[in-house]
């Protein structure tokens, strides 16, 4: 095990976490049939009579699925497998219509890759990526508190699912979370799933174990199942940890098993030891090829691979001199760096990431809104920007004229014309205005002329509130202090 | 030349599609003789499980129109039955099963489909062994089939239905499966012809799974020309059957006038072992005799893993059927219990009170090769002898065309006679199950008798070689009679 495992707050203790993310792969269709995968339909009208398991129905493999998951692990530095396998996983549930998954057990599609994320003390760790293998989901059973039924909806049953599992690299609950945000932004990057957590698209179980620090062997793990967000999975590892921890310290031991995770009352339970106690059977899909991936495909697929995050990041900073940190928050999206990138071609692009992680994200959080829904585009972003720059406006007017451009009022430009906002420059008309501030309040000028050089602020108050803060600053300043001074 | 239609019945196929084309006599005529011969018969056989007389009727119709319009498909008016595995939309699918018995399907197979659009009329379902586990057909639900040739006996199975219809001239030609023998040995015992494609040349789509990696669709008739007739038809890539291959299918017609000159046929000395009935013995060796006079020369190949085929095929195709059979769980189709308790007594019930005994012994034998522990010692080593028997029958092509033998080791054995000992009637399929091991083609066709029951000759080819095994069966049949024989009281 790495030897740079992050320090877990004096503890003597130490967590050993792998990650199991189910993502949801974005297709029209489903991975062995022709249904489409809309998400929200009303319940079992998106399932044909193959997702229905019905007699006689055969699976057909959705080439689209196969080239999705060459594309994750191209980006993860995988090896895409020349031959791999689908099996059955065989239990019984309701929601599961033939009495198997189809799965990948011994052969998956993706095998060890890696990603980096940054550590607590923000290092750079390599975390391992086992494997990522394709499977289909199951439908849902929806238990009614109503009356003694549970409903089965089938629509989900045979959506494309990549299981990402890590290896047990992870250290730390905010370790697991910067792992998982990572995946996120990767796979969003990929366009290979909407990520989208609400609708259960990207999901993950997590492995957790603690040993007394410097123990090299594993703690006997439990398996925390279907975190659906990265609060919960922070939440439901810590929860976990300081579990374990009492446990053994009580000279118990920790019993491997499977535990849910309560969002309610933040802890995790076992599972009914029924739910969990499964033999499955695995073996081959007879009704399925292997399926076998040549060369060329995967030049295809690494053809269409985008520039990746780290990349992106690593770019940013040399490219525009951005901060690494800003950077990163930047290239969390491809949308968002896009609008970055958009804006910064047509301004200061130092200015334009402040805006960006500044005002508009701020108005975006305020709104709910994604990126590709703001009210300003990055072209109009950058117009305004370039006021600023060639002191049509100051920064501070800038802020007003921002507000009401999202509000719609208009460009940049055609705001600070119709709302007479344009900087004063000129020198004559300021010095009017000086002469005439100072004029107005002898007694602060005479204590500004013996020594009391605070009240300067006063007088370019005066001027701004004269100017309805139209005054360019500087000159203001300038032409102050020559008049009080001479 | 006007036919009485009263004779209609002792027509092949092949005679049939003429004589509609002529004008002879019409598909609605046809189908009605056949109807009524199918409502005297049938009690005393048991052979079909639904009769579809009036969609057969509007069929046959629809066929004499298409005639009158010119645009007669290829396979216009002739009478078909479907074994009761294949899918066929609105009509009731059992697979002799009480687990299916009142289930409708919403669709057709593609078997069923293709010869439904080349004109085909189906005159209905076939009994079968349950879900096709089976080799004697009292496994079904439906109670078992007679054998037209004497009815204390079996017609074999699990395709006995179709056989035993085929044979009684209830129908000229029927749809079967065959996983381990599940076509050839029930057409051997009722004195028809049966063939077992190439693995991957019919479709399995719509054709209930027993286990997928064994499953093959093919047809028993009353001749080789027939079957040639029919396969044309149904084989063929099947872009819903991930396990149907891309392969262009030849006229197995065009194919039928090779002759034997030349021809090397390999004898597997195993195969004449104590276990085959002396009589079949003798009347495979005489079979064989016809086609060396023809040409053919016989040659001696060795198949060393064969006699491994019975246990490795008993630890694949349960595995494969105990997952397969997983989707009948009483949730959205089939047999469910009443008022169940819970999830477990649903699932427990429907599947207790659904299948019978075959079957919950497949499954759970099944289950039990899959389990962990058990898993590397029976799947797994199974795996690799199939993968050794494949080998020894690819070595033998390539000294031989094909490989002639016996069947089945017994002709038709009593109802009731081994249904107390599964071994024994595993034991049944020893000479067919290594076809369906290694994906080979395999046809059987009548060579005479014992004891007044039918004898069936098997041909095995290398792979995609139907061509071959339809030809050989067709000379063989050219210069014999066996196949024409009628049972007595079906004349």
């Amino acid at each position: 095990m790495s030897a740079a495992a992050t320090r877990n707050a004096a503890s003597e203790w130490e967590a050993v976490i792998g990650l199991e993310i189910h993502m949801q792969i974005a297709t029209a269709s489903k991975i062995f049939s022709g249904a489409p995968t809309t998400y929200g339909a009303e319940p079992n009208t998106q399932a044909s009579l193959i997702d229905l398991g019905y007699p006689g129905v055969l699976p057909v493999l959705n080439e689209e699925v196969v080239r999705k998951a060459c594309k994750f692990g191209l980006a993860v530095n995988a090896t895409i497998a020349a031959r791999s396998v689908f099996a059955r996983k065989n239990y019984f549930y309701p929601d599961l219509p033939k009495g198997y998954q189809i799965s990948q057990y011994e052969l998956p599609i993706v095998a060890r890759g890696e990603l980096t994320i940054l550590d607590e003390e923000g290092r750079e760790k390599r975390i391992g990526i086992t494997r990522a293998h394709l499977e289909e989901d199951a439908g849902k059973s929806l238990h009614s508190s109503l009356d003694e039924y549970t409903r089965i909806d089938l629509n989900r049953a045979g959506t494309p699912l990549l299981e990402i599992v890590s290896d047990p690299d992870l250290r730390s609950a905010k370790e697991a979370v910067a792992y998982m945000r990572k995946v996120h932004t990767l796979v969003r990057y990929l366009e290979i799933s909407d990520g989208n957590m609400q609708e259960g698209s990207f999901r993950c179980d997590a492995n957790v174990s603690i040993r007394r620090r410097g123990n090299e062997r594993l703690g006997t793990r439990t398996e925390l199942k279907n975190l659906n967000s990265f609060r919960f999975v922070e939440k439901a590892i810590n929860f976990e940890i300081e579990r374990q921890q009492e446990v053994l310290e009580d000279g118990g031991a920790v019993v491997q098993e499977t535990r849910l995770y309560d969002s309610d009352l933040d802890e995790t339970r076992p599972m009914r030891s029924k739910e969990e106690a499964n033999d499955y059977r695995y073996f081959p899909d007879p009704d399925l090829l292997p399926v076998v991936i040549e060369e060329a495909f995967v030049e295809s697929v690494r053809e269409t691979l985008p520039e990746l995050p780290d990349a992106k990041r690593q770019r940013f900073v040399e490219q525009y001199d951005l901060r690494p940190g800003d950077a990163e928050i930047l290239t969390v999206s491809r949308a968002l760096a896009d609008y970055f990138e958009t804006a910064a071609a047509h301004s200061d692009p130092k200015l334009a990431a402040n805006w960006i992680l500044g005002d508009l994200s701020a108005a975006l959080n305020r709104d709910g809104l994604e990126i590709d829904d703001s009210r300003i585009s990055p072209e109009g972003l950058a117009e305004l920007l370039a006021r600023i720059a060639d002191s049509t406006i100051s920064g501070k007017i800038a802020k007003d004229v921002f507000d009401a451009m999202w509000a719609g009022e208009g460009t940049a430009s055609e705001i600070i014309d119709s709302r007479g906002l344009r900087q004063i420059t000129d020198a004559s008309t300021i010095e009017a205005v000086v002469d005439k501030v100072i004029e107005a309040n002898p007694g602060q000028a005479a204590e500004y002329r013996s020594g009391k050089d605070k009240l300067l602020g006063f007088f370019v108050g005066q001027v701004m509130k004269e100017t309805k803060g139209k005054a360019n600053p500087a000159e203001v300043n300038r032409i102050l202090k020559q008049r009080l001074n001479s | 030349m006007s036919v009485d239609s009263r004779s209609l019945h002792v027509l092949t196929l092949t005679e049939l599609a003429r004589g509609i084309k002529e004008g002879e006599f019409s598909a609605l005529e046809l189908t009605e003789t056949l109807l009524r011969r199918i409502e005297a018969h049938n009690p005393g056989l048991n052979a079909f499980i639904t009769v579809t007389g009036e969609q057969a009727l509007a069929s046959a119709e629809a066929a004499d129109k298409a005639r009158a319009a010119g645009n007669a498909p290829v396979l216009n008016g002739l009478p078909i039955v479907h074994k009761d595995l294949f899918c066929t939309s609105g009509v009731l699918t059992t697979c002799g099963s009480r687990m299916l018995s009142d289930f409708v399907s919403p669709y057709d197979a593609t078997v069923v489909a293709r010869l439904k659009s080349a004109g085909a009329v189906t005159l209905g379902k076939t009994n079968m062994d349950e879900f096709a586990m089976g080799s004697s057909n009292e496994t079904s639900w439906f109670g078992p089939v007679a054998n037209p040739w004497n009815r204390d006996r079996s017609p074999g199975g699990s395709s006995g239905g179709s056989a035993a219809a085929v044979a009684a001239r209830l129908v000229p030609a029927g749809t079967g499966t065959d996983t381990g023998g599940s076509i050839r040995q029930p057409a051997a015992l009722t004195g028809t012809v049966g063939i077992k494609p190439t693995y991957g040349r019919v479709s399995r789509y719509g054709m209930v799974a027993f286990a997928s990696s064994l499953d093959q669709a093919g047809v028993i008739t009353r001749s080789a020309e027939d079957a040639a007739l029919l396969l044309g038809v149904m084989a063929g890539f099947d872009e819903r059957d991930s396990t149907s291959v891309d392969q262009p299918v030849p006229d197995y017609l065009a194919a039928l006038g090779t002759p034997l000159e030349g021809l090397k046929i390999g004898i597997v000395r195993q195969h004449f072992d104590e276990g085959l009935d002396p009589q079949c013995a003798a009347r495979i060796r005489e079979s064989l005799e016809v086609l060396r006079a023809e040409g053919a020369t016989l040659v001696e190949v060795d198949l060393p893993n064969l006699e491994l085929s019975v246990p490795t095929y008993y630890v694949v195709a349960p595995a494969e059927c105990s997952s397969n059979m997983s989707r009948f769980d009483g949730v959205r189709f089939g047999h469910r219990a009443a008022d169940p308790e819970d999830l477990l007594d649903l699932y427990c019930r429907s599947r207790g009170e659904g299948f019978g005994a075959e079957v919950k012994r497949r499954i759970m034998t099944g289950t039990y090769v899959l389990s962990a522990g058990y898993y590397d010692a029976y799947y797994l080593k199974a795996q690799k002898v199939r993968q050794l028997i494949g080998e020894d029958f690819r070595n033998a092509f390539g000294q031989v065309d094909v490989i002639a033998g016996p069947t089945a080791p017994t002709p038709a054995f009593a109802l009731g006679e081994k249904t107390d000992d599964p071994i024994t009637m595993y034991l049944n399929d020893i000479y067919t199950i290594g076809a369906n091991l290694a994906g080979n083609p395999g046809i059987s066709l009548p060579c005479g008798f014992a004891e007044k029951l039918p004898v069936g000759l098997q041909l095995v080819g290398p792979h995609f070689a139907e061509e071959k095994l339809l030809n050989v069966a067709h000379q063989y049949q050219l210069l014999t009679d066996w196949h024409k024989a009628c049972p007595g009281g079906f004349e």
